[in-house]
């Protein structure tokens, strides 16, 4: 069993990141870690999530908020046989308006706002960059802990191409708004054409993508640069709120290949840029009887002695289990399925040691029967996993 | 429609599906399959991770296609390099000399420009289609997520660029892509809860959004049924008492971990039935549906591709 669990990093920080690749229960880690907070710790606890399971946003009664925190209803608890100390919120990324409303805090004035807000190019950056969302995802976590509204954030990142996309979204950010390049091209369009040193690039670009979209982005980038101040500090604050010794990451995994990799991979970044790795969650994990070497040798006795052993049953006692003929094939089936699951939990067992370098972090949940559906199953995992 | 067509008839084929169901995996079995069929196969991963060369046992894949199996071809996709491609052979622009600086400001222009980076990703694919370097193109697409914004990328380009080359280039791709005999979008699930979500999401927006045509659903990890009829009554009747202690005492060693281990196995299928049948109800019906099953294996790379190839080959009646 676990020698961590996540009751003490919970207690001691304000900001838990959950990450991994897709598909490792990412989000529901962290609605069950949220859970556990508020139920058993106390305080405010917000699960701040990405795109949730419907049935899992149902269970957190998030369906009709959308961008807005919203509390958990104690009656949820309740009904899960919780008696909360705590309170549980929770809300959802929306990208769209996140972008909006940062745009609106900083635009220099209405008439400002309302261009970028009206400008097509700022709606498609907004709405279908990759780099855009974990930028917001990070923004957003920084201005929600800034407030002070909450005494523990559990943030689930968003699934991003690479894990540490996201760590370093907000100095990307910052490096983008920062760049000569984009000085560059919004000194006067007409100006740069007659600067011959650019010329090359721009009679390219030109012959490439055509002078008046070229010219729209120059235009979308003037607009875009009287933000310039308020956008690279905040993302310096952002930054800094990241490596912040209040906020630890929690990664999370299954013990097949590819995410395995991620996670590894992951936990290495974070150590290389010095952020806090508070635990490594295993998700899915099949339960550690298979790999009773004795009821192995039960397995094999079953599959090749079937007919012998249902004989047996029969003579002690067990005659109405069934047909005996039937009750061989069923003992061969119930063997090799053993044997079957027998390989994917001794794969996954080197899988789990090989992670471990830092036992102490290692958290395991069982493999759960059903995608978890309503408060009742985020507290079991998330007694799993305290 | 072109969904009678079969699957491995058409020339280019973009694999996607929602992180962690195996898109890579049956990318790549789906190029052994082609390949062992003596098609001359191009095999292109997209978000390079190194996925790709790990389930292939390979080197790290590079922009320059590599031969990694017999007559199985394997690339990676770079937007840079995919860019000195272009202007070399479109626009017969001398190398190097004033491709520096453009290079160097593409990851800015593909961020100000919506759109650029799919294009160059797309166009590249489509480009090795049209000249017929290879006789099937298996595209381990983006996730989910970003795959609709690909394929879009040239009608949306074509709807914001006005004038200019790439216009003119757009038109053909558009061609290529939306052509059902030539092209298909294969989506990957795995019969859980959020899989099958944002496969049924994506299928419509697919269907909305580009002209793409759908190719196929394929449900990977499917866990096999563990009982035939009747059989599960027998076995409930063996979990009970005094049956469970008789069993023990005939096989004179533990058997809980093998009766809990089998009802565990049950329960997994059951859950996962559900699911496998919410996609089928939801999905088109004209759409075809392949299972792919679970691989109870602890080998990985190219033996556990190859396995997998040969399962999908079974499964698409080859």
């Amino acid at each position: 069993m676990s020698t961590a669990g996540l009751e003490q990093l919970c207690a001691s920080r304000e900001i838990v990141i959950t990450c991994g690749s897709g598909g490792v229960g990412k989000t529901t880690t962290a609605a069950a870690v949220g859970a556990m907070a508020a139920s058993q710790l106390g305080g405010k606890v917000l699960v701040l999530t990405v795109d949730p399971a419907r049935r899992l946003a149902t269970a957190l009664g998030l369906e009709r908020f959308g961008n807005v925190e919203t509390q958990v209803p104690p009656e949820l608890f309740a009904a899960a046989g919780v008696e909360p100390k705590g309170e549980l919120w929770a809300a959802m990324l929306d990208t769209k308006q996140s972008w909006d409303d940062l745009v609106k805090a900083h635009a220099p004035d209405p008439e400002t706002r309302d261009a970028i807000l009206a400008n097509p190019l700022y709606r498609n950056i907004t709405s279908k960059f990759v780099q855009s969302h974990d930028y917001i995802a990070m923004e957003r976590l920084h201005e929600i802990h800034r407030s002070g509204r909450y005494d523990l954030i559990v943030v689930d990142t968003p699934p991003t191409r690479n894990a540490i996309d996201f760590l370093e979204a907000p100095d990307r950010m910052a490096d983008f708004f920062s760049s000569r390049l984009l000085r560059w091209l919004i000194t006067p369009y007409r100006s740069r054409l007659v600067n011959a040193a650019s010329k090359p690039f721009y009679t390219i670009a030109d012959r490439i993508l055509g002078s008046q979209f070229l010219a729209d982005i120059a235009e979308f980038f003037v607009l875009f640069q009287t933000m310039y101040d308020g956008f690279v500090e905040r993302a310096e604050a952002v930054s800094r709120t990241i490596a912040d010794r209040r906020t630890t990451f929690v990664v999370v995994s299954t013990l097949e290949d590819a995410p395995v990799r991620e996670a590894e991979f992951f936990m290495q970044a974070l150590v290389e840029r010095e952020l806090h790795l508070g635990a490594l969650v295993l998700n899915k994990v099949l339960p550690p009887w298979f790999a009773d070497d004795a009821a192995a040798e039960v397995a094999d006795r079953l599959v090749r002695e079937g007919p012998e052993v249902a004989a047996e049953l029969a003579r002690v006692g067990g005659a109405d289990v069934g047909e005996p003929a039937q009750v061989a094939r069923v003992l061969r089936e119930i063997g090799q399925s053993y044997d079957d699951y027998r390989i994917v939990a001794t794969r996954e067992r080197e899988k789990a040691a090989s992670l471990a370098r830092h036992p102490e972090l290692v958290v395991s949940a069982p493999h759960l029967d059903h995608d978890v559906s309503d408060l009742t199953g985020l507290v079991a995992l998330g007694r799993a996993l305290w | 429609m072109g969904r009678d067509l079969e699957l491995l008839e058409r020339r280019l084929l973009f694999v996607t599906g929602k992180g962690g169901v195996g898109k890579t995996s049956v990318a790549a079995a789906l190029g052994l399959l082609a390949a062992g069929r003596g098609q001359r196969t191009l095999l292109v991963e997209i978000d390079a991770k190194g996925s790709l060369a790990d389930v292939l046992e390979t080197r790290p894949t590079t922009f320059e296609p590599r031969e990694v199996a017999p007559g199985l071809f394997a690339m990676s996709m770079d937007t840079e390099e995919s860019l000195r491609e272009y202007l070399k052979l479109q626009l017969r622009i001398p190398l190097l000399a004033r491709i520096g600086p453009l290079a160097k400001s593409l990851d800015f222009v593909a961020t100000a420009a919506p759109g650029v980076k799919e294009i160059l990703t797309v166009g590249k694919i489509a480009w090795e289609v049209r000249e017929r370097h290879y006789d099937l193109v298996v595209v381990d697409a983006s996730a989910t997520g970003h795959v609709v914004g690909q394929l879009a990328a040239p009608e949306a380009i074509n709807e914001l660029v006005q004038v200019g080359r790439i216009r003119d280039q757009t038109r053909w791709m558009i061609d290529l892509l939306s052509d059902p005999v030539v092209t298909g979008t294969v989506v990957v699930a795995t019969p859980e809860e959020m899989p099958v979500t944002e496969t049924l999401e994506l299928v419509d927006r697919l269907e909305v959004e580009t002209r793409v045509p759908l190719a196929a659903v394929m449900v990977n990890k499917v866990l096999p049924e563990l009982f035939g009829r009747g059989e599960q009554e027998v076995f409930d009747r063996l979990c009970e008492q005094p049956h469970r202690s008789q069993l023990a005492s005939v096989v004179a060693g533990p058997v809980d971990p093998v009766l809990d281990g089998a009802d565990l196995a049950v329960r997994l299928r059951r859950s996962r039935a559900e699911h496998i049948t919410r996609l089928r109800t939801e999905l088109p019906r004209d759409l075809p549906l392949f299972y792919v099953p679970y691989l109870f294996t602890r080998a990985h790379g190219m033996r556990t591709t190859r396995t997998l190839a040969d399962a999908v080959g079974a499964e698409l009646g080859y």
